[in-house]
């Protein structure tokens, strides 16, 4: 099997993915994966969306040799990919842009989106606003109250943010609410789906516009070092930012990749949101992946200090990666990833996304398991200023 | 012939349109759970589906969300459901049951003894709600040599195509979605499901059931019309939802509703 060439027309890569949603929304789907077929390979959709990527986004994003991590660390050299740099502070984007126009073509005038910490759909507000479409953001009510600074933001920039108050009232729940959004307004609505998870085609739409990543660190490493690196490092919540940097490295059996799940308070704790690390095989969101349910199929809610990665299933490419051993899947405990936040803060200037925090505090243990010249790429995959109401308060400090 | 097929023949022989009521299993509490069922067999059930809470109901509307939520707050789980079917053949032994949920949980204590128990306890069909057509096929089998009929979702959006493939693998009824939307949505448009359902039955003689929207005797006269059979769920789950401090009175109140509709129905002949 050529595995780029995943997933299969029914949208499995082996036995994950799939397509299981109710019968409604079966057809729109085949929909959308036909325009989309058809939209990736025209040239006139491609140069919009480059163009965009470019100009509005501020592609590409740079390679950084993060000296001062790689000279305290004393072990391999540390580069951060900065997609912190982008338009709206994080890989988000890159994704957002994608489906915007894939709905902008397909002629719907609405989208929907769900969100967790927020960063998703300030993502959605953002391109909604640039295209003139109507934008409407699910949120669990729990998320609306931890990240009110995300919440105001989407206002501003003219979307609807509607707390779901079932479940968990968080990330999981207003997906399931988008999905029930969906099914009633289908005809005039798209859903721009965050993370690569949901029903094909949407694991493998999410990965193809996030690809972007990895691409051009293909590039970069090459014009910078003459080379490939010799390890890459992401977070995985769904997924997203990790799949856009691995998927063009997957044939390059050189490079070893790394993700790192968030490991809460630890994973014997069972107060994490580990699902590949310590969950199994379930169905959950339209696709078969590793999810984190109990002994009677009932999902599980997950513990992360990082909102974006409080997630019970994970994106079902990540898992098929995992069981033919491509990618090395790990986690790191809240408490890695804050002393993780403040080392990058402190030593590069650059504050991260508690959710990158996790792999730089996952790099700096593999930089010491390898060769000071060898090369370790860490996606920062955003930018920390969504979170400093969460360290803050963790610090005993009133903001406001 | 299945419990299921002696049902729609039955009443097909006399021009009578099936009347199938919905509750979620352990809403209010699971020790209700086989009472109620008994009480929709007095107010003229011919085939029940039992719903299999699910955390993540995410076909379902807010009425259906809470009755799981309910359910869940007592753990109410597959393998008690399967145990409430089983307590209710031992004084009924005609009325098919239909287990109605998501995959996940019948995944996780694993299909084959999953439909092992299902068919000991006397389950006489499965509908699966996230299981498409196209992801079935490596489900069916073990459903069917069980006994279990597998009942398929039609919906607004399914093409052609779609309506000859469910038909092909479908067994028992066809559970046509008489709307977009998500379960307890508003009113129905019955031309449009007239029409949709003259388009299906070029593909099937299976009888075709008809869910979401139907409320109340009116409405469900309006769908007994054109269909083989009525599905109503939210309209009662509220009924429950409504008098869950008070579950003594739940029996009665389910059967009067209930009678309302089996009333109308009785009145299209």
């Amino acid at each position: 099997m050529i595995y780029e060439n995943l997933p299969d027309a029914r949208g499995h890569f082996g036995p994950y993915g799939g397509r299981f949603v109710a019968e409604t929304l079966m057809e729109p789907l085949r929909e959308l994966e036909i325009a989309y077929n058809k939209l990736k390979g025209d040239p006139a959709f491609c140069a919009e969306l480059d163009r965009d990527l470019a100009l509005y986004v501020g592609r590409p994003s740079p390679l950084y040799p993060a000296e001062r991590l790689t000279k305290n660390w004393g072990g391999a050299q540390i580069y951060l990919k900065r997609e912190d740099l982008n338009h709206t502070g994080a890989h988000k984007i890159n994704n957002t842009i994608g489906q915007a126009l894939l709905a902008k073509h397909l002629g719907k005038t609405r989208i929907i989106a769900e969100t967790g910490a927020g960063q998703h759909g300030v993502a959605s507000a953002t391109i909604a606003a640039r295209l003139g479409l109507k934008c409407v953001v699910y949120m669990g009510a729990d998320d609306v109250e931890r990240q009110s600074p995300n919440v105001y933001r989407m206002k501003l920039l003219g979307a609807e943010v509607v707390p779901v108050h079932s479940g968990t009232k968080t990330l999981k729940d207003a997906l399931n609410e988008a999905l029930r959004d969906w099914v009633t307004n289908v005809d005039d609505t798209f859903y721009v789906i965050g993370t690569v998870a949901g029903p094909h085609p949407y694991p493998m739409l999410v990965r193809d516009f996030n690809a972007v990543v990895g691409r051009e660190v293909l590039q970069q490493s090459q014009q910078m070092l003459g080379r490939l690196p010799d390890a890459l490092v992401a977070c995985v919540g769904g997924g997203s930012n990790a799949i856009g940097l691995f998927y063009p490295f997957i044939p390059h059996d050189s490079v070893k990749m790394y993700g790192v799940e968030a490991g809460g308070d630890g994973i014997a704790t069972g107060r994490h949101a580990a699902p590949l690390s310590a969950g199994k095989p379930g169905v959950l969101h339209g696709n078969r992946t590793y999810i984190m349910a109990d002994e009677n199929g009932q999902i599980q809610g997950t513990h992360s200090i990082s909102a974006g990665l409080d997630y019970p299933g994970v994106g079902p490419e990540h898992a098929w990666l995992k069981d033919i051993g491509r990618v090395n899947y790990t986690s790191i405990t809240d408490d890695e990833a804050l002393a993780a936040f403040y080392e990058c803060t402190r030593t590069e200037g650059i504050i991260p996304a508690l959710e990158s925090a996790h792999a730089i505090a996952y790099a700096k243990k593999l930089s010491r398991e390898m060769k000071r010249d060898d090369v370790i790429v860490v996606n920062l995959s955003g930018r920390g200023d969504k979170d400093i109401f969460t360290i803050a308060k963790r610090d005993g400090i009133q903001l406001l | 012939m299945s419990r299921i097929q002696d049902v729609f023949a039955a009443l097909q022989a006399r021009g009578g349109k099936a009347l199938i009521p919905y509750i979620t299993a352990g809403d209010p509490a699971p020790q209700y759970t086989v009472g109620l069922m008994h009480a929709l067999v007095a107010g003229g059930a011919d085939i029940i589906e039992l719903g299999v809470p699910f955390s993540d109901p995410m076909a379902d509307g807010p009425t259906i969300q809470l009755a799981c939520e309910r359910a869940l707050v007592h753990n109410t789980s597959l393998w008690q459901v399967i145990d409430f079917v089983a307590e209710f053949r031992k004084t009924n032994t005609t009325t098919p049951i239909v287990l109605m949920g998501y995959l996940n949980p019948i995944e996780a204590r694993g299909l084959e003894s999953f439909a092992a128990k299902a068919q000991a306890a006397g389950v006489d069909g499965v509908l699966i709600v996230d299981l498409s057509v196209e992801e079935a096929p490596a489900m069916l089998p073990t459903l069917r040599a069980h006994g279990l009929d597998c009942i398929f979702l039609l919906a607004p959006t399914s093409s052609a195509d779609r309506v000859a493939a469910v038909a092909r693998e479908a067994s028992g009824y066809l559970y046509y979605v008489s709307l977009k939307g998500v379960t307890g949505a508003a009113t129905l448009d019955i031309a449009s499901v007239t029409e949709k359902l003259t388009q299906i039955r070029q593909h099937t003689k299976l009888p075709i059931a008809v869910g979401f929207g139907i409320r109340d005797a009116q409405s469900a006269a309006n769908v007994g019309r054109v269909a083989d059979g009525v599905i109503v769920g939210s309209a009662l789950v509220q009924q429950i939802e409504q008098n869950q401090l008070a579950p003594e009175r739940l029996p009665a109140l389910l059967t009067d509703q209930l009678a309302a509709m089996r009333g109308a129905l009785n009145a299209l002949k």
